[in-house]
């Protein structure tokens, strides 16, 4: 069993408490011990990063330097929006030697320049589809869905170079490994308009039916994610755009892991697709028969 | 020694820094200087003159002048100095504007440093020899590389004179680009009328030998004289038996993507590239050639009432002598596919490059000029729709920094434009929109161009660049922003055409180390100067025209092309040239042939001399010399010097500043 560092962030601990079960389970299965970085604290997103920039790469500089302290090589962040500040900070401290310095003399902050950042995609991404392929259990034919990356797994290309920014394809790979039957769409990295379901949510809904809509076009009975703000936006609010929107949409809304889980045979409970805020469940009680 | 020191005011350019008086005033008290004053403007004619009388009525010897950079008039003095019948290199300039006056702005501090400057110069010119430029003959033969528009334009140009020339493209015809256009901005004519006669022309002309289907393998030599081998590939027809007339290509059972038509439609292994293509002689793809690969077909052969398929035919390689090189190898489009995924990287049949459209609107196209859809191709002729909605959207791969792209196509504001009025002539109902950054039409009757598309033609331009193209319900959508309006929009057409950025073509940087010219980051080839010597590549007896050099228009490539002929026939009027003899020399008792010197030399101008006793030196050959001192300074016992910049020269120089002077 191989040990690999974590960073789950604010959501995978409340509202995405199911993405941080998922991505367990699977990193079990593939016999990857999933080790949470102790002490750590808020990425800097958001709010930090929206007062103050520099708070908010000390933030992600402290969570660093405990990863170096511990040893680690690599950190695992399945957050997109922490994947991204940790990411930045990194980059953004070795480009400047005056910041870096400062950061360690305030804090004492030693970070290794050679620690990698990974999100779940890029991480899963790295892995022989044989072996995604050799552990599936259930066959997912008859589901199918589009992959949805929004705008931090794969961008900006500075930061981030496993995938084409505009045009990504290691989702559908990977799902596509564990058997899914993935329908090719053009939405792929449209915006879900992030935080602006709190401060415009007009907007956030038009961004969303956008989505929900070419995603029915293209065939798929379902999205998969692998971002907790995504996640919310497409499943939680999905209700709220109906009524703004006068549309009907019924689309599931699962995490990646959740897919990959289900093909390796661990049941939608374990998985907690039933938190779904729209029902997920009818759709795999009809497509796993 | 009588050294004369003329110090110039420049009108105020030097003086208004520099004491110019206590300059020359200084000047005086330095060894071997009988004569200093003061001039105005040094290189007007009074000015000059001065310089005459003094040389006569004192005997000067030696001259130093302090005034501009010697770029600019260098050669100007030293033309004054011969006509007082001195040695021309028995001159130096010290720079006190460029290097002093224009830099600086105190007055005293400039001073000192212009005192030091004329010091150098002193010192050295104390120093100068005699010299003479020696002189090679010129071979009075061209070699054009590339016969797109320019080299075509460039050959008939130099083989107007009756001089020969040697036209090589790499290509199975002549054309380039151009022959891919349909009509032409800013008049509209016909692009394969007027293109087409000088095709012929070039075939024709009893003063050009044409090799296409060929490539340069090497050069060698310097201006006047160079030596290029070619490769002419093995097009696997006998060239002299064939008659052209088609008929190996009719039974041919493979297809492949046309280049010419850029995949529209396919040609088979065996294929004319155009109708119009000079030489009108098939090739055969023998990367794809059942005959070649496996030994088996033959149908073109039997076909061939000339018997003039020959399989087994092989590459040739010849080697020529030019005295100059004419380089026109174009452009190529910036390969968008690759670039950009929000685009689609190409997946949908109905969003198409700029060079595609022109192939729809060309009536020697795959759809004899009818704009259809590209989707609909494979249908049945009844079923075939014509675009209602047409969008084009400029500036992709061009002016991006994302892509690695910032430079402007300089021609796509154009053509966009001549689609709007080309689109409404085919098809009168086609609502057509142009999605651009910024309108570009500086050409002479340009703006006016662009003008009618949107008056008379009713194209309508929306102002953004375009952030994503995607199918919805098979039809296209554009996303953009409407930065007049300060607005997203959306707009749903059938077809997109995008203006594909002009990238050098493949190939141009090889092609520029085997000449030994410069090029930029881009691909493309650099002038001698941007100004003063824009057809000059940066290596004596080679030049450049088209786009080739940079993204231009066919009225520039020809302008160009018209003006790398001329610099041409300027050189090779002489029987013989004049070269600098400020150049390296070597030392033959003091070389111990370690050769550094060969492995620095950007010009391959040092070659190895056997000696009588068996032992191998250094030589370096005069004509290839630029005078640039690698060899020089790499050179470990010293042995070899640089003409003019003696290591002698040159420590006198930094002996004259390390020196304080106690007057100052
Ligand atoms: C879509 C589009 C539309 C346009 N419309 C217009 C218009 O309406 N009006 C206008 O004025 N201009 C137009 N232009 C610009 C025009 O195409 C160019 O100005 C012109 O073709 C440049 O000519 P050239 O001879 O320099 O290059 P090219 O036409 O590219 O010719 C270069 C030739 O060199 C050959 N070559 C390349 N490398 C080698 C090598 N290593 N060895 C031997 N041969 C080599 C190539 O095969 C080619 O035959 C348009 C351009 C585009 C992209």
């Amino acid at each position: 069993m191989s040990v690999q560092a974590y960073f789950p962030g604010c959501s995978l601990e409340s509202s995405s408490r199911e993405f941080d079960k998922s991505t367990h389970l699977v990193c079990k299965a593939l016999d990857i011990d999933l080790k949470e970085l102790p002490d750590w604290s808020c990425c800097g997103a958001h709010a930090a990063h929206h007062t103050r920039h520099n708070l908010s790469t000390i933030l992600s500089a402290r969570n660093l330097s405990i990863a170096t302290k511990e040893g680690y090589d690599s950190i695992m962040a399945p957050c997109p929006a922490c994947y991204n500040r940790l990411k930045s900070a990194q980059i953004e401290l070795a480009e400047c030697d005056k910041k870096q310095a400062a950061a360690r003399e305030d804090f004492n902050f030693q970070i290794n320049p050679d620690l990698r950042v990974f999100s779940i995609l890029e991480f899963l991404a790295g892995i022989d589809k044989a072996v995604l392929q050799a552990k599936v259990k259930k066959n997912l034919k008859e589901l199918k869905v589009a992959a949805y990356y929004g705008c931090l797994l794969v961008r900006p290309p500075k930061l981030v170079n496993f995938d084409d920014p505009e045009s990504p394809v290691t989702m559908d790979e990977i799902l596509t490994a564990v058997g899914a039957t993935v329908v090719p769409w053009d939405y792929k990295v449209q915006c879900c308009g992030a935080s602006l379901s709190v401060s415009d949510p007009d907007i956030q809904a038009k961004l969303c039916a956008d989505i929900l809509e070419m995603a029915k076009l293209a065939g798929a009975q379902a999205i998969v994610v692998a971002c907790p703000l995504c996640h919310a936006n497409l499943d939680l609010k999905q209700g709220q755009i109906n009524r703004r929107m006068s549309t009907h949409y019924d689309i599931p809304i699962f995490y990646l892991t959740q897919i990959i889980g289900l093909a390796w045979g661990f049941s939608p409970q374990e998985l907690e697709i039933d938190k779904h805020m729209v029902d997920s469940m009818s759709l795999l009680t009809a497509v796993l028969k | 020694m009588k050294i004369g020191v003329f110090i110039c005011y420049c009108g105020n350019n030097i003086s208004a820094t520099v004491d110019v008086e206590q300059v020359a005033k200084f000047a005086l008290t330095l060894p071997d200087v009988v004569h200093s004053e003061t001039i105005h403007h040094v290189c007007s004619e009074p000015g000059q003159n001065t310089i005459k009388q003094a040389i006569k009525n004192k005997g000067l010897d030696r001259i130093v002048i302090g005034a501009c950079s010697p770029r600019i008039h260098e050669a100007t003095f030293q033309r004054m100095v011969s006509a007082a019948r001195l040695n021309k290199y028995m001159l130096e300039i010290a720079n006190l504007r460029e290097h002093c006056s224009w830099i600086h702005e105190d007055r005293s501090l400039a001073t000192i440093k212009a005192i030091d400057l004329v010091n150098m110069a002193v010192c050295k010119v104390s120093r100068h020899k005699v010299l003479y430029p020696s002189q090679v003959e010129i071979n009075p033969r061209t070699l054009v590389i590339g016969g797109g528009i320019a080299g075509i334009q460039a050959a008939l140009d130099v083989a107007e004179s009756g001089n020969e020339v040697v036209l090589v493209e790499r290509e199975p015809s002549i054309g380039g680009n151009m022959a891919r256009l349909d009509k032409v901005f800013p008049t509209l004519d016909c692009s394969g009328c007027i293109l087409a006669p000088k095709m012929v022309d070039v075939a024709n002309n009893k003063h050009i030998s044409l090799h296409t289907y060929s490539e340069i393998e090497k050069v060698t030599g310097f201006v006047g004289n160079f030596k290029v081998t070619i490769r002419k590939k093995a097009r696997l027809i006998d060239t002299a038996k064939c008659t052209g007339c088609g008929a190996c290509t009719l039974k041919c059972p493979i297809k492949a993507p046309s280049e010419f038509n850029l995949g529209l439609d396919s040609r088979g292994a065996i294929y004319i590239p155009f109708p119009q293509a000079v030489p009108h002689i098939p090739v055969i793809d023998k990367t794809i050639c059942p005959m070649v690969l496996k030994g088996k077909c033959g149908l073109c052969q039997k076909m061939c009432p000339t018997q003039a398929i020959d399989y087994k035919q092989e590459d040739t390689l010849i080697e020529e002598s030019f005295g100059a090189i004419i380089v026109a190898t174009g452009y190529e489009l910036v390969d968008w596919k690759k670039l950009y995924g929000e685009y689609g990287h190409g997946r949908y049949p109905n969003v198409i490059s700029s060079m595609q459209y022109e192939r729809l609107l060309s009536a020697s196209g795959p759809t004899g000029g009818h704009v259809i859809l590209p989707s609909d191709f494979k249908k049945p002729h009844a079923e075939q729709r014509e675009p209602k909605i047409i969008a084009f959207v400029a500036c992709v791969g061009s002016r991006d920094e994302k892509v690695g792209r910032p430079y402007c196509s300089g021609v796509c504001c154009m053509y966009t434009a001549k689609y709007a009025m080309l689109t409404k002539e085919h098809i009168p109902a086609a609502e057509v929109y142009i999605f651009y950054m910024d309108l570009r039409a500086a050409g002479k009757s340009y703006e006016e161009f662009v003008r009618r598309a949107q008056e008379k033609y009713g194209a309508r331009y929306i102002r953004g660049r375009v952030s994503k193209i995607y199918e919805r319900n098979g039809r296209m959508v554009i996303m953009s922003a409407d930065t007049l309006l300060g607005k997203q929009v959306q707009l749903e057409a059938d077809l997109v055409v995008l203006a594909a950025g002009v990238a050098s073509s493949s190939g141009a940087n090889q092609l520029a180390q085997k000449l030994n010219i410069s090029h930029d980051q881009y691909g493309f080839f650099i002038e001698s100067h941007p100004k003063l010597r824009p057809v000059e590549a940066s290596t004596a007896g080679i030049f450049i025209c088209g786009a080739c050099q940079g993204p231009k228009d066919i009225p520039l490539s020809v302008a160009q092309a018209s003006s790398a002929a001329a610099k041409v026939l300027g050189l090779i009027s002489h029987e013989k040239l004049e070269t600098s003899p400020l150049v390296a020399e070597v030392n033959i008792n003091r070389c111990i042939g370690c050769f550094r010197c060969l492995e620095v030399c950007p010009f391959t101008a040092i070659e190895k001399q056997e000696m009588r006793g068996g032992a191998w030196v250094a030589r370096v050959n005069p004509a290839l010399c630029q005078g640039c001192g690698l060899c020089n300074a790499t050179c470990l016992p010293g042995a070899i010097s640089l003409n003019g910049f003696t290591d002698d020269q040159i420590l006198s120089e930094v002996e004259a500043i390390c020196l304080v002077n106690p007057e100052l």
